[in-house]
């Protein structure tokens, strides 16, 4: 009996959820320019607890790289902004359902990300990097032995890239940059992968902790993104960028968010301006 | 005494934030309890007819909501309605539906089982007395049962305030995402916030659930 229950239950979960993806994307979800504009409101997706690209200070305002931005973006729209809280596995999800009308959470570019959203012109480089404890510096990814496992954060380019081409290693997955980070300082694995900015970060913020591999895989860029199809909201951030490096407005917030964390060093190697075609 | 990086609390609004994050996660799952005991006793009452509709109803709804983690229901609620329907919910309504959902299947099913578990010569000897069906639920199965469900519903009340640190995934901020933000925003200044978040935040729970238990207590004994 109770199988039998289970299974029906199970039958009527699996119609419902396939209902819900078979009618997805019918309408267009997203809003245009001259929609945000009318509203005087714009939905912007940022992390809210990853100091220094998106963060919330003391006083509950958000801040970072990628806010600083955004606030430009809302003064020169000459709309408000509304920061929304995203998490790294569901800022795709909310660009498919319109429930943001730009991301702006250190979003990597790549190939399969770009066929669900539209991303604008970079506005940063990144790499992947590998950050270990000082007693055990993974220098390279063949010292991970079978025994050892990897923290990851769930849907980030670092996860991606180890299944890809690591298989044999095992990931320790978090949902939350906080507890990855957590999850390391407890010794709950002997790496963590991420992208080379943060591991960097965290390697200079934290006693004990060093960039083995501070560069893995490809040179890949960081854009902001609409929802698939948003032509018009696209190309204004385009020109935007572009606009911009005239007064090379990311080195700038380079300067004013992202300096104590990196040090003057990475500057010119992490900055794009006008989406590195200006330059 | 070790450093546990008290002194964020005091920074800036901090601690009113987590006290703000405290209230947003009490208020869903309290909104939510509230919606799961009212539909969950009527769900439940007639549930107890064995081999009712309703009974089959609350069998597959219960179904589902124990396969299904609350995190696919939430994405589901939250998401998935603006995909299939074009409905625009807030965060923390779509919260609110999904607790709700779960908090009355589950309220359901106790309620089902408080009823049942009621002797037969209960209801037989109401019926001898001339009440009619609804007098006989009224004044005396419910008074019975609702004093046994009293110390379930807070074990379920407990376990969805718990569950509300789910709700960052749809964008809600509640008490631990605060708790994170705080941490991460003074990485440097103060590195071991962690400790002293986390305890904070640690109190912070257990006193609301502790203050719902002993109200608990006190509705039990006053019921007795």
């Amino acid at each position: 009996m109770k199988t039998v229950r289970n299974i029906v239950a199970l039958v009527i979960a699996l119609v419902l959820t396939l209902s819900l993806v078979a009618v997805a994307s019918a309408d267009t979800v997203f809003r245009t320019l001259d929609e945000i504009k009318a509203s005087g409101t714009i939905n912007i997706g940022v992390f809210s607890d990853k100091n220094p690209f998106g963060y919330v200070d003391e006083n509950g305002e958000y801040q970072g790289y990628d806010v600083y931005f955004a606030r430009r973006i809302g003064e020169d729209l000459g709309v408000t902004v509304n920061y929304v809280s995203t998490e790294a596995a569901n800022r795709v999800e909310y660009l498919e359902t319109g429930k943001v009308d730009i991301v702006l959470a250190n979003f990597t570019v790549t190939p399969e990300r770009a066929e669900k959203v539209d991303f604008a012109l970079p506005y940063m480089n990144v790499a992947l990097g590998v950050v270990s404890p000082d007693s055990r510096v993974i220098r390279d990814l063949s010292e991970i032995t079978a025994d050892d496992q990897v923290i990851v954060i769930s849907g980030t380019t670092a996860e991606d890239y180890l299944i890809k081409n690591n298989p044999e290693i095992t990931l320790q997955k978090y949902d939350t940059y906080a507890n990855a980070k957590n999850a390391l300082e407890n010794g709950n694995a002997v790496a963590w992968a991420n992208d080379n900015t943060e591991v960097i970060a965290f390697a200079l913020q934290n006693e004990g902790y060093t960039v083995g591999i501070p560069s893995l895989g490809s040179q890949d860029t960081i854009a902001p993104a609409v929802s698939k199809g948003n032509e018009t909201l696209l190309t204004w951030i385009n020109d935007e960028i572009k606009a911009l490096a005239a007064e090379n407005f990311f080195h700038k917030d380079y300067e004013a968010t992202l300096v104590d964390t990196y040090g003057l060093d990475y500057e010119d190697s992490l900055v794009l301006e006008g989406g590195g075609l200006a330059e | 005494m070790p450093d546990l990086g008290l002194e964020v609390l005091w920074k800036g609004k901090n601690f009113v934030r987590l006290l703000g994050g405290l209230w947003v996660a009490l208020r869903i799952s309290l909104i939510a309890a509230g919606i799961s005991v009212a539909a969950g006793i009527i769900l439940g009452i007639l549930a107890s007819r064995k081999h009712s509709v309703s009974s089959v109803i609350l069998r597959i709804w219960l179904g589902i909501i124990h396969i299904m983690p609350q995190m696919v229901l939430l994405f589901l609620m939250y998401f998935g309605t603006t995909r299939a329907f074009g409905w625009n919910l807030s965060g923390e309504t779509a919260a609110v539906i999904v607790f709700s959902l779960w908090g009355t299947a589950e309220m359901g099913d106790l309620v089902r089982g408080a009823v049942s578990s009621i002797p037969a010569i209960q209801r037989e000897s109401a019926e001898a007395l001339g009440l009619q069906p609804v007098q006989v639920y009224r004044w005396i199965i419910l008074p019975q049962a609702v004093r046994r469900l009293i110390p379930l519903s807070i074990n379920l009340i407990t376990r969805m305030i718990k569950t509300t640190s789910l709700v960052t995934l749809i964008g809600v901020v509640e008490i631990l995402k605060v708790a994170q933000q705080i941490i991460e925003a003074n990485r440097k200044a103060s590195p071991n916030a962690a400790f002293g978040v986390y305890l904070t935040i640690f109190v912070m729970y257990y006193l609301a659930c502790r203050l719902l238990s002993l109200a608990a207590k006190r509705l039990e004994k006053h019921w007795r």
